[in-house]
C-alpha cells in the first residue's frame, strides 16, 4: 500500500511494506530542478568563449564528436577542463557553505571567513613565492593549508567540545593571521612570483587542465554524500546543541565529519579553482531564500554555487577585452546581491 | 511502564572545579520534582548530567538500572527528553517543523515522517494549543507561545521521562502560569515524570509533588513541599529568613521573606 499526502508545502509518502516514509518539499524540489537546468545551460554556453568563438552546437558536436577535429580538441583538452573546474568548484564552495553555516548556526560562517580558504592561500602563496613547496604542487598545497587550517580552528576552538559560536570566533583570528602571513610573503616575494601568486589569489579559471578536474571531481563523489548522509543531524544541530544532543543527536562526531567534510570540499576546490570569494558564503544564503526555508538545503546550496561560478565566468571573459579572473566578478556580484536578499527579507518582515 | 531514574555516587567536575560529589537520588516516577537552590548551587548541572548534557566524572545516571552513559545516545532519547535553558530556534523555522524536529530519535534512513510521527506532532499541537498557530515562524510568537511550541517539541519526542531546565525563565506572570499549568497536564495525561529547575519557591511548591533543595552541590533535603520548604531550611539554603504560610489559593507553602528593610512584624 503506498500513500501520498500533500499538506502545507510539504509532500508525504508512504509504504506499508517495506516501512518506508519520507517528506519533501516541492518547492526545494522544484528550485533544485531550475538551478541545475541553469548550470548546465551556462556550462554550455561557457565553452562556446574563447579565442575560436563557436556556437553551442559547434561545442556539443565537440564533446562528442572525435577529439581529432579542430573544435574536437580544443572543446576537450582546453574548454572542457575549464568549465569542469567552475562547475565542480561552485558545488564544492556552495555545499560547503551550506555545511558551515549550518554546523555554527550563523550564516556568517562560510569557509572563507572562518580562515580555511585564507589557509590554503598562505600555504600556495609561500610555495609560489618562495618555493617551500618542496617540489609539491599548488593543489596539494592548498589542500594541505586548508586541511591544517580546519584541523587548527577546530583545535583551538575545543574547549570540553566545541560550540558553532567558538568556531566562528577562533576562525576570524585564524583568518586575520592566515591573510596577514600571506601579505608578509607577498611582500617579501620577488614582483613576478608575487604577481603569480595574486593571479591565484583572486580565483582563477584560466588555463585549468585535466589535473585540476580529476582530484577535484574525486573529492566530491567522496565527500558530497558523506555531507548528505550527515545531513540528517544538521536539522537537529541547527537547534544548539544541547537540543540536538537530547534528541539523540552523537554532536560532536556529527561536527567534526561535517567540519572535515566542509573543509576537504573547500580545500580541493580552491587548490584546483583558487580561492573564489563569496560563493561558499552567499550561495547558501540565496538557494536558502529560492527554497523559502529557514536553513541552508544542501544539494540547492551546491547548485546555486556552480551557477554563481560559471555565470561569474561568463561575465569576467565578456565584459572587458581581457579576461578578468573570476573572482574579481564573484566578489563584485556576491556581495550586492546578499545586500539585496537582506534587504528584501528585512522589509517582508521575514528577518534575514 | 514509567521508568526509574537513579543517580549514585556523582561527581561531576568543569575541569578541576568540582560541583558536585557523592550525589545520590531517586527521582519519584510519574511525579513531578522540583529542584530549587541558590544561583551556582548545581542544579542545572544536576538536570544537565541526568539528560548526558554532561558527563560525570564518577558514579552515574540510571535510567531503569542501566547508566544512560553507556546506552546508545538514540536509545536515551526515545526515553528521556530534554529542554534547555532558553533554547533559540533558526529565525523562520515554522512551529511545526521545530515539533517535528522532535520526532528525529524515532526516524531513521528509510522512516523519515510515518504515521506515529505524524499522529505524535499533532497531539502535541494539540496538548500545547499550538494547532492554529502551527505555520506560523517561532521567532514571530510571542514569549510564552515560543516556550509551548519547544515544549510541544519535547512532547512530541514521546518520551516518559521529561526535564526542564528553568521552563519560567524570562516569562511573565501569565505565561508562567500557562506553562506550568501545561507541564501539570501532561505529567496528569500520560503519568510522564517531570523534573524541572525552577526559581520560584511558591511556584514550586504549588506544582510538584516533591521538592529537591540543593545548595553547594548537595542535596539539603527532599520530599513534598510541606516537608522541605520549611523557614529553617530556607534559611540554611538561601540564606534568607522568612516566614512559611500555606499559600491561601493552593495550601502548600509560601514563602515571604524577611529583609532589612522589612522586619517580621512583633505580635
Amino acid at each position: 500500500m503506498s500513500l501520498l499526502q500533500v499538506r502545507r508545502d510539504r509532500v508525504t509518502f508512504r509504504l506499508g511494506k517495506p516501512p518506508v516514509s519520507g517528506r519533501f518539499r516541492p518547492r526545494l524540489v522544484l528550485v533544485s530542478v531550475v538551478l541545475a537546468v541553469v548550470a548546465l545551460v551556462l556550462f554550455c554556453v561557457g565553452m562556446t568563449i574563447g579565442d575560436v568563438p563557436m556556437s553551442v552546437s559547434d561545442v556539443l558536436s565537440g564533446l562528442f564528436g572525435g577529439s581529432d577535429s579542430g573544435n574536437g580538441y580544443i572543446v576537450q583538452e582546453l574548454r572542457l577542463p575549464r568549465a569542469l573546474t567552475g562547475l565542480l568548484a561552485g558545488l564544492a564552495f556552495g555545499a560547503s557553505g551550506a555545511v558551515f553555516q549550518t554546523i555554527t548556526r550563523n550564516p556568517l560562517a562560510s569557509p572563507d571567513m572562518i580562515g580555511i580558504n585564507a589557509g590554503a592561500a598562505t600555504a600556495v602563496v609561500a610555495g609560489i613565492a618562495f618555493g617551500f613547496g618542496g617540489g609539491l604542487g599548488t593543489t596539494t598545497l592548498g589542500l594541505l593549508g586548508g586541511l591544517l587550517t580546519a584541523l587548527l580552528v577546530y583545535a583551538l576552538a575545543w574547549r570540553r567540545g566545541t560550540t558553532g559560536y567558538r568556531i566562528l570566533l577562533v576562525g576570524i583570528g585564524i583568518f586575520a593571521m592566515c591573510t596577514s602571513l600571506t601579505d608578509y610573503l607577498l611582500s617579501k616575494a620577488q614582483i613576478t612570483e608575487a604577481q603569480a601568486s595574486i593571479g591565484w589569489l583572486v580565483g582563477n579559471l584560466a588555463n585549468r587542465g585535466w589535473e585540476h578536474v580529476v582530484p577535484l571531481l574525486a573529492a566530491l563523489v567522496v565527500l558530497f554524500p558523506l555531507v548528505l548522509a550527515l545531513s540528517r543531524w544538521m536539522s537537529t544541530l541547527l537547534l544548539g546543541d544541547d537540543v540536538a544532543a537530547g534528541l539523540g543527536t552523537p554532536v560532536q562526531p556529527v561536527r567534526l565529519g561535517l567540519l572535515l567534510a566542509g573543509a576537504g570540499l573547500v580545500a580541493f576546490a580552491t587548490a584546483s579553482a583558487g580561492p573564489i570569494s563569496f560563493v561558499a558564503l552567499t550561495a547558501p544564503q540565496i538557494a536558502q531564500r529560492l527554497a523559502r526555508l529557514s536553513s541552508p538545503p544542501i544539494t540547492a546550496s551546491a547548485l546555486t554555487g556552480a551557477v554563481v561560478v560559471l555565470g561569474s565566468d561568463i561575465i569576467a571573459r565578456t565584459l572587458t577585452a581581457s579576461p578578468l579572473p573570476v573572482g574579481v566578478v564573484t566578489g563584485a556580484l556576491g556581495a550586492p546581491l546578499l545586500l539585496w536578499l537582506l534587504a528584501r527579507a528585512n522589509r517582508s518582515g521575514s528577518g534575514g | 511502564m514509567t521508568p526509574s531514574l537513579r543517580v549514585q555516587d556523582l561527581r561531576v567536575a568543569y575541569d578541576d572545579r568540582v560541583v558536585i560529589d557523592g550525589l545520590n537520588l531517586d527521582i519519584p516516577p510519574g511525579r513531578i520534582t522540583a529542584i530549587v537552590g541558590p544561583n551556582a548551587c548545581g542544579k542545572s548541572t544536576l538536570l544537565r548530567t541526568l539528560a548526558r548534557l554532561l558527563t560525570p566524572e564518577s558514579g552515574g545516571v540510571y535510567l531503569d538500572g542501566r547508566s544512560i552513559h553507556d546506552l546508545p545516545t538514540r536509545q536515551v532519547a526515545q526515553r528521556l527528553g530534554i529542554l534547555p535553558q532558553s533554547p533559540v530556534a533558526p529565525e523562520g523555522m515554522t512551529v511545526a517543523d521545530l515539533v517535528g524536529r522532535g520526532r528525529a530519535p524515532h526516524q531513521s534512513w528509510w522512516r523519515q515522517w510515518s504515521t506515529s510521527d505524524e499522529g505524535a506532532v499533532r497531539a502535541a499541537l494539540e496538548a500545547t494549543e499550538l494547532t492554529d498557530l502551527a505555520d506560523r515562524p517561532v521567532d514571530e510568537l510571542s514569549g510564552g507561545q515560543r516556550q509551548r511550541a519547544w515544549i510541544a517539541m519535547a512532547v512530541a519526542q514521546g518520551t516518559p521521562v521529561l526535564l526542564l531546565d528553568e521552563p519560567t525563565t524570562y516569562l511573565d506572570l501569565a505565561h508562567q502560569i500557562d506553562v506550568l499549568d501545561l507541564v501539570v497536564d501532561l505529567n496528569r495525561a500520560e503519568g510522564r515524570t517531570v523534573v524541572m529547575v525552577l526559581h520560584d519557591l511558591p511556584q514550586a511548591c504549588r506544582y510538584a509533588d516533591h521538592v529537591i533543595a540543593m545548595k553547594a552541590g548537595r542535596i539539603v533535603a527532599s520530599g513534598s513541599p510541606a516537608e522541605v520548604i520549611t523557614e529553617s531550611l530556607v534559611d540554611e539554603v538561601f540564606d534568607v529568613r522568612c516566614q512559611v504560610t500555606p499559600d491561601p489559593v493552593s495550601g502548600t507553602p509560601m514563602v515571604i521573606p524577611i529583609s532589612r528593610h522589612h522586619p517580621a512584624p512583633v505580635n
